[in-house]
């Protein structure tokens, strides 16, 4: 496993402009299911190589709207989105765009881990093989196991139901499928939200590990997990219409993680971050 | 501090305990109603069948002696029948699933399909055999073929493993499809590598219903025309065939009471079929079974 400082050294000597490079650029970005507007308003530019954390109460559209970076509502018939996200400078809803392929150059961690009812190789393996990576295939899976940290403690039985791990390890093993396939950003929907501390700290190591290769966007409800892990934080709120009691979820502040916790420009962000809601 | 026992104890507590006591035996009593009766005719079918049963009865032909009589014409026509209706119902009923599941936009003309289905199900089997009369023999013109009898046996059974293979997908946790799907896979790669094998012990639960059935309808392989005294094996698809159920019937009916013992052979003979196709099925679900 690599150590931290060589990554320190490897992204300085890469210089800041890769840094400054945007990934995503949303604008105005609202979901709908069907008539109920379920987030609105999000307007941020999302950095390479940063790890950006998304925050907000239980409810304000913190799923839904990372799930709009790899255009997994596609798959719920009745969502759709306003506004515009571009990647790289390409329009992710372009007619011309194949969700299939943004998949797989935007992986994705889910809440709970997923592991195919299969064998640790196959649950990797299977990746590699839809997306034409099959040469060298033994060599992938334990270079995606190293790198998500898992290798040690899986390389003597590869053959093992995933579902026999720990949840820690199952969630591991998600992320080593996700980076398996070499993404270029991974996404991850609460990654640690059913696993233990202990666990959940392997996690949070394992995302700065991988932050030289990747852009790392989170959804977390643990405010302590976004400050201790994220380079940029985005605070959501939810909006609840008096009339009929729909909920929304707006962007509130987006900032430097430090500056959002120490030194928040909205009271909302400071009402959340101190505890007084949500 | 004062003694748990008087507190906790309550003064009716022996008309309580009488009361458990009565429903546990009504549930007892209504469980012993079933399984008597299926033990009794299992009893009573090996007591008759059993010493009739030799090497001779599943290598010999009909006979108008009840000790001669043989049930291999019957055998191998059951077989050949059930294979051609696995064949054609297994694929037909899993894609059939799969389409509804997967694929169908949910509305008016899926929900339709889906209550026509069920209703199919329900539908008693002899007018499959008139179907299979009319589509099969005539229309087609394949005769009272093994091939017709196997795909309107097929027909009669597709309901049963289409409902049992929606189960099946539907018990696919969303979760699976989500992670195919984010790695970048296309709907079929996501359908064929990970819901369909992960469905399959589901599968395999609908095929033992399925087979279990088939082997045992009678209705509507007469309706359509199947023999019910043959001397000759089939050896093709358009052979004509008699099957289990139907020679047993066909002994039944005899006026000689020593016909009774040769149709309980045939029963244990049938029974044997059943139990050995359900095993291999069980053993190939077991093999498959996931949890999550």
């Amino acid at each position: 496993m690599k150590t931290p400082e060589i990554h320190v050294e490897r992204r300085a000597a890469e210089g800041t402009p890769r840094v400054n490079d945007v990934v995503f650029r949303a604008v105005d970005v609202g979901v709908r299911y069907g008539e109920t507007l379920a987030v609105r308003g999000i307007t941020m530019d999302i950095q390479a190589h940063q790890i950006t954390a998304i925050i907000g109460p239980s409810g304000c559209g913190k799923s839904t709207l990372i799930r709009c970076f790899n255009r997994m509502n596609d798959l719920i018939p009745s969502a759709s989105i306003d506004g515009q996200i571009l990647y790289r400078g390409h329009d992710l809803y372009d007619a011309a765009v194949d969700p299939v392929e943004v998949r797989r150059r935007i992986g994705m961690v889910f809440q709970k881990p997923n592991p195919f009812p299969k064998s640790i190789f196959e649950n990797i393996a299977f990746g590699l093989k839809i997306n034409g990576l099959d040469d060298s295939v033994d060599d992938r899976v334990e270079t995606a196991l190293k790198r998500a940290a898992l290798w040690d403690e899986v390389k003597k039985d590869l053959k093992k139901p995933a579902l026999a791990l720990s949840g820690g390890q199952q969630q591991r093993l998600c992320i080593a499928r996700a980076i398996a396939v070499q993404p270029d950003v991974i996404l991850m929907d609460e990654p640690c939200s059913a696993l233990d501390p202990i666990a959940t700290a392997r996690i949070e190591d394992l995302m700065r590990e991988l932050q030289s290769d990747y852009t790392i966007l989170i959804v977390t409800h643990n405010m302590q997990q976004a400050a201790r892990v994220s380079d940029m934080t985005a605070f959501l709120t939810v909006e609840v219409d008096e009339r009929d009691g729909t909920r929304t979820g707006l962007l509130v502040e987006y900032d430097k993680t430090e500056k959002l916790f120490t030194n928040p420009s909205d009271e909302r962000t400071e009402a959340y971050i101190t505890g007084r809601f949500g | 501090m004062a003694a748990p026992a008087a507190v906790l104890g309550s003064a009716d507590r022996g008309a309580r305990r009488r009361r458990e006591r009565f429903f546990l035996g009504l549930l007892l009593l209504a469980l012993l109603i079933g399984v008597a009766s299926l033990v009794t005719l299992l009893v009573d079918v090996l007591r008759t069948g059993v010493p009739r049963l030799s090497l001779d009865f599943l290598t010999e032909f009909p006979s108008r002696f009840a000790e001669r009589a043989g049930a291999k014409p019957a055998l191998y026509g059951s077989l050949w029948i059930i294979s051609v209706c696995t064949l054609f119902s297994v694929p037909v009923g899993i894609g059939a699933a799969v389409y509804l599941e997967e694929y169908a936009k949910p509305g008016r003309l899926s929900r339709l399909i889906e209550v026509n289905i069920s209703n199919l199900a329900g539908v008693p089997s002899i007018i499959y055999g008139l179907l299979g009369l009319a589509i099969f023999v005539r229309l087609f013109a394949l005769g009272r073929s093994v091939l017709a009898g196997g795909l309107t046996l097929g027909l009669l059974v597709l309901p049963v493993i289409v409902i049992a293979g929606r189960e099946a997908i539907r018990a696919v946790p969303p979760s699976i499809r989500e992670a195919a799907y984010a790695l970048g896979s296309t709907k079929w790669q996501t359908v064929s590598r990970q819901v369909i094998p992960a469905a399959l012990p589901g599968f395999m639960t609908g095929i033992i219903l399925a087979i279990s059935r088939a082997l045992g309808e009678t209705a509507p392989l007469i309706t359509m025309g199947a023999l019910t005294f043959v001397s000759f094996v089939p050896s093709g698809l358009l052979d004509r065939f008699t099957a289990l159920p139907i020679q047993i019937f066909n002994w039944t009916s005899r006026p000689q009471s020593a016909f009774q013992a040769t149709a309980a052979a045939g029963i244990v003979v049938l029974l044997v079929v059943l139990l050995t196709m359900n095993a291999i099925a069980i053993l190939i679900r077991n093999r498959y079974e996931r949890k999550w």
